[in-house]
């Protein structure tokens, strides 16, 4: 299966490439929005700064994920590329997201250390087509400084200075604020289950 | 049910020389301890957190095995992978990177051009720039200098300053090794890590000393880590990382577990 790694400047991707080498599945890091189109999985990751998500834009990615998304081609949103599926952040609030997923992203308040690294437990509020084979509520690594809302969408919620979303789900498109290709054996399900979901 | 909060990580540690893991007391007195990609999944199915590989190669002939040596041990880890030891520049991070690293650990470099860190967080973020602070406690007096060089180095800086710097630069997450407590088995110095947790706003790992669950214990509590070091304690056996993370849970630190 083709899976196509959307690159837009943020952070180091040979890791995610790795997990989905590691599965069996060919994974292509690209820039080139005709081969994000094409692709039979998208996978938006990233890590770093909101405004980073302006490249999307300016390079024709949006265009070509939002085609991908109406054709039926499932989604993955990581980190960053999750963050970027909400409506906007407060990281770089001139920029616009996706818009699958509603509300602003914003920074952790400041009665906790920031960013949340680490690793922290998910609880799981509404079944999810990615955790089928999951045990409850895993632990998984995060790497942050912004969060998400909560949203009617959200699958998975964590708890660090309140409550955020961790995992959204809606349809074929999927965000992870957590690093599955970083979460040790419940990561690599996760994505496993991305790669066999059906269409 | 009560879930968890963020868990305190426990960080294998690996420190090679010419693609062998190697431990030291001290930073002295260099003894073979293995393969590291071996050695990194082993640690990670027995439960370590993250992994730290740290060249320590004095040659430059030694330290071109040091990519293969990343690309080996990264090929089959998912969990967070470091990468630390002479790393000079934007270049050799960017190598480091493209072997499969996650982050790279900067120490006698950061210091020299502190322009670096920042060069690292706006290429690849912050979360990927880790800041090693190897610190000696000056006479009877409570603070802390900066040593750079594998501990042999004095820099005349102070340890506290020069991690709220580093943290203004970019720096992700702060590497803190006491030179006094290094290899000994003594305990992890838990004066110094307080004194660097408390001032800044992102996490610090401990270092140095670790010899059994309960020095853990004190380091997380009474030192206000938010990871520790673990790495001849690891290798020869001392204590099984399984049983390490079990007495910590046992003991009221958050711990991820079963892993």
């Amino acid at each position: 299966m083709s899976i196509a790694i959307v690159d837009y400047g943020a952070g180091n991707l040979t890791s995610v490439k790795k997990a989905f080498d590691w599965l069996g599945h060919e994974a292509i890091i690209t820039t080139d929005p005709e081969k994000v189109y094409r692709a039979a999985r998208v996978v938006v990751p990233g890590v770093g700064h909101f405004a980073a998500t302006a490249t999307i834009d300016s390079n024709g990615q949006r265009q070509a994920i939002k085609s991908a998304i109406q054709a039926g081609t499932p989604v993955l949103g990581i980190c960053l590329g999750m963050q970027w599926m909400f409506a906007s952040s407060a990281e770089a609030s001139q920029l616009k997201g996706l818009g699958i997923f509603s509300g602003e992203c914003e920074h952790f308040p400041a009665t906790v250390k920031s960013p949340h690294v680490g690793w922290n437990q998910l609880r799981c509020v509404q079944t999810s087509k990615l955790f089928v084979n999951l045990e409850q509520d895993p632990f998984v690594y995060f790497t942050h400084s912004y969060r998400a809302p909560m949203d009617k969408y959200t699958v998975a919620t964590c708890e660090y200075g309140g409550e955020f979303s961790a995992a959204v789900e809606r349809d074929h498109v999927f965000g992870v604020q957590f690093h599955p290709e970083k979460s040790g054996a419940p990561g690599i399900k996760l994505l496993e289950a991305f790669c066999n979901l059906p269409c | 049910m009560q879930f968890a909060m963020l868990t305190k990580r426990i960080i294998a540690c690996l420190d090679v020389d010419g693609g062998r893991v190697v431990k030291g007391v001290k930073f002295l007195n260099l003894r073979d301890a293995g393969d590291p990609a071996e050695l990194a999944l082993a640690h990670s199915e027995a439960g370590a957190d993250e992994i730290v590989l740290l060249d320590i190669s004095a040659t430059a002939e030694k330290r071109k095995t040091l990519l293969e040596t990343v690309r080996r041990t990264a090929r089959q880890l998912f969990i967070p992978f470091t990468v630390g030891g002479g790393i000079r520049s934007l270049d050799d991070a960017s190598a480091v990177f493209d072997a499969g690293a996650d982050k790279v650990s900067l120490n006698s470099a950061a210091v020299a051009h502190p322009e670096l860190i920042t060069q690292i967080a706006e290429r690849f973020g912050s979360q990927a720039a880790i800041v090693a602070i190897d610190a000696k406690r000056m006479n009877e007096s409570r603070s802390y200098q900066v040593f750079v060089a594998g501990g042999r180095t004095a820099t005349g800086r102070d340890a506290c300053d020069w991690a709220r710097e580093a943290e203004s630069r970019g720096a992700g997450e702060i590497l803190l090794t006491s030179i006094d407590r290094d290899g000994t088995g003594m305990g992890f110095d838990c004066e110094l890590t307080t004194a660097i947790s408390t001032s800044l706003r992102i996490p610090v790992i401990a270092s140095g000393g670790a010899g059994s669950a309960a020095h853990f214990a004190d380091v997380f509590r009474d030192g206000h880590a938010d990871a520790a070091l673990a790495a001849s304690i690891l290798h020869y056996g001392i204590t099984k990382l399984g049983h390490l993370k079990q007495e910590l849970a046992a003991a009221g630190i958050p711990m991820r577990w079963p892993c």
